[in-house]
């Protein structure tokens, strides 16, 4: 064939080889992201948007700007730092503001929001809901006194460092009360020690689960080799004890380890028969930390099993027989040869188990008591008592941070598309 | 791993050793599930063994908390609920995971790393920032507190696992065919339904098995796009085990490990019948 044979064969139907070929690949790529669109889109509004839009309400602090215009307009001129008053000028905005927020009821909402800051507001917006809206704003001045007759703490500084601290369309306030700081005085500042949890709690979800993540590691190990050493016969009967826990319900799970630590449980029924413990003094293990880490070790244990295994099952035996031939002992050739080829699998179910355990919230919720709570159950907590939304936000988007960072590491190490179940 | 006939008695009993911890690792996998299952027989309101029942004297055991379960209409109410909300939330995430899945599968799929860590990440975020989030937006969109809202956010969450087994079955799957069957003058649509949905079968049944059981066992979520209408078994169970904890719950429990081994049994007939049917192709 001469060259320009080939290019006459190229040019079917008028058309270059090259051109053609990357039509038909672009075709290919549009079918296979058409097939994918669905779910994509599903997951992007369903799943994404929502955590985002929820994640910015971790900013948002409109609530006292819209409220009281007029006031946070007043302050603007007021130092923070001074240590006189705000001039009358604020009092009467504030004055003007509340006839306007109280018929349309969001004066409360001012007080609920800087109530997460600093308390006492509610009742001293209570007040003013009475008494304000019977104010006539030109001839009723001074305001300063009338508000100070209603509640003192309208006449202290406090109030208004916090208000004016609190008062732009974003804050970073949420985010330092994640982090157990607040600047209800203008500046950023410690808590003090008795309100300050956050910082605990996330250090104690931190440590506890490489904790767990470790001893379900220091379990998980033995079990894998045994697995991937034996009969694949047996190896396949042995898995079905693996597997049933990693497909039994969470909640099965953590109820049964709640009967079973109970003071009146099985495991100190059992150490009171063998004499192990007296009667009347038995062991707690629940609603503290122990209960916690046993609860979490066992649930997760099968995720850390499973990739070991998968991993160990490919590590051909006869690099450990050749350097057991060459004269390395048992140990040696464990250490030196099979552990080092088992390394992958220990990074995928490390990541994984600390992953999940991070996140935790059924199992601390129920075992776990004061002393054994997760992040999560204070998010939870901040969720269903205290109605402090933007918290939420800012709590969850740091542990949010986190887990990604855990999850980019995971995609680096293991890769996304290499996640195995069972 | 057998021991070999020269093996020291230090290796003798390491050797054994070895077995002895790997044996107790097992018991703490087991012993918790299994545990419940004759307590959940406790002629008693008791948490522990009474002395009947470490008797084995048929007066201490009793069907009493099963009997609860069955006539209980706040459970009876609960497993409905739960029987109407996994196969349908099962049915979404199968039904678009599969396609997603397929498409994921071709060979030259733009962004596919980072397609694909979308897909997977509702597994990745902990439940409480999911479960806050479509709290507000369902809310917004007027779901919340319907069975729909629910339907919606389980079909979510179950996505992931549909997702990593069926792109796993496909890996094995031989593109050949599909071309064989478009050059018989097969279309798109039937060569799916004839060549390839046969083949990735085992991967989809076990992703919706596990789609199936993630709605099933699901808890946080629930609790907040739904509402009391849609109080589900393990929403049940929690609030029994939160406030006070009733024996019935262990009833349950026993049930749900039965359903648990049932599935369990089901992803092995497959993944047997999966090894066989690779076995034969001359692969």
């Amino acid at each position: 064939m001469t060259t320009t044979d080939l290019e006459a064969d190229a040019v079917r139907g008028g058309e270059p080889l090259k051109r053609s070929l990357a039509r038909a690949l672009r075709r290919q790529k549009m079918r296979a992201l058409l097939l994918i669109a669905p779910l994509l889109i599903f997951i992007f509004v369903g799943f994404l948007m929502p955590i985002v839009s929820m994640l910015t309400r971790s900013v948002e602090n409109n609530i006292v700007q819209d409220t009281l215009p007029q006031t946070v307009a007043a302050l603007q001129d007021w130092d923070i730092d001074s240590e006189d008053l705000p001039p009358e000028a604020v009092f009467r905005a504030m004055a003007a503001d509340l006839q306007i927020a109280i018929p349309d009821r969001t004066a409360l909402q001012v007080a609920r929001r800087m109530n997460f800051e600093a308390a006492g507001w509610t009742t001293m917006m209570r007040r003013a809901l009475r008494a304000v809206p019977d104010w006539d704003l030109e001839t009723d001045g001074p305001f300063r006194e009338r508000f100070l007759d209603l509640h003192r703490d309208w006449g202290s500084l406090e109030t208004w460092r916090a208000l004016k601290a609190y008062s732009s369309e974003y804050t970073t306030g949420y985010y330092l009360a994640a982090v157990d700081r607040t600047m209800v005085s203008g500046h950023v500042e410690p808590l003090p020690d008795n309100q300050s949890l956050h910082l605990m709690l996330f250090w104690r979800t931190a440590w506890m689960s490489g904790l767990i993540c470790f001893l379900a590691l220091l379990l998980g190990y033995p079990v894998a080799f045994l697995l991937a050493n034996i009969k694949e016969r047996h190896a396949n009967l042995l898995l079905i004890l693996v597997l049933l826990p990693f497909w039994t319900s969470l909640l099965v799970r953590t109820s049964s380890w709640k009967v079973l630590l109970q003071d009146q449980g099985v495991v100190n029924q059992f150490l009171v028969w063998i004499g192990l413990v007296a009667d009347d003094n038995r062991l707690t293990m629940i609603n503290n930390k122990f209960g916690v880490i046993v609860a979490m070790t066992q649930i997760l244990l099968p995720f850390m099993i499973l990739p070991l295994y998968s991993v160990m099952k490919t590590i051909p035996p006869s690099y450990v027989r050749a350097a057991k031939s060459l004269g390395a002992t048992d140990w040696t050739a464990f250490w030196r040869v099979y552990f080092p080829q088992s390394v992958p699998g220990i990074g995928a179910g490390a990541i994984l188990v600390f992953i999940m355990a991070v996140g935790y919230y059924i199992t601390p919720e129920l075992v776990g008591g004061p002393s054994g709570m997760f992040i999560s159950n204070r998010i939870a907590h901040q969720w269903y008592v205290s109605g402090n939304w933007g918290l939420v936000g800012a709590l969850g988007t740091i542990l949010l941070l986190a887990v990604l960072v855990l999850y980019w590491v995971y995609d680096k190490v293991v890769g996304i598309d290499n996640v195995k179940l069972g | 791993m057998a021991l070999p006939t020269y093996a020291s008695p230090l290796q003798r009993i390491w050797y054994y050793t070895f077995r002895v911890i790997c044996g107790i690792i097992f018991f703490y996998l087991m012993f918790p599930i299994l545990v419940i299952i004759p307590l959940s027989f406790n002629a008693q309101d008791f948490f522990t063994f009474t002395p009947e029942m470490l008797a084995l004297d048929p007066a201490g055991f009793s069907l009493k908390h099963y009997e609860d379960f069955f006539t209980n209409s706040d459970w009876q109410q609960a497993t409905r609920n739960s029987l109407t909300i996994a196969p349908m939330a099962t049915l979404i995430s199968v039904s678009l995971g599969t396609l997603a899945a397929i498409g994921l599968s071709q060979s030259h799929v733009p962004f596919k790393r980072a397609i694909m860590a979308i897909l997977i990440s509702p597994m990745i975020v902990p439940l409480i920032i999911s479960a806050a989030g479509m709290y507000f937006f369902f809310s917004a969109i007027g779901l919340q507190g319907t069975y729909w809202g629910v339907v919606l956010a389980h079909a979510i969450l179950g996505i992931p696992f549909v997702i990593i087994t069926v792109t796993a079955t496909m890996v094995g799957f031989d593109r050949s065919l599909t071309r064989a069957a478009a050059s018989m003058g097969a279309g798109p649509v039937k060569t799916f339904f004839k060549v390839q949905l046969p083949l990735i079968l085992p991967g989809v049944i076990s992703g919706s098995l596990f789609a199936f059981i993630t709605s099933f066992d699901e808890v946080v979520v629930v609790i907040f796009v739904g509402s009391a209408a849609q109080q589900t078994l393990p929403w049940q169970m929690f609030i029994g085990l939160r406030e006070q904890i009733s024996p019935t719950i262990l009833a349950v429990a026993t049930l749900m490990v039965g359903l648990s081994i049932l599935l369990l049994a089901t992803l092995e007939m497959l993944r047997r019948r999966n090894e066989k049917m690779r076995g034969m192709s001359p692969a």
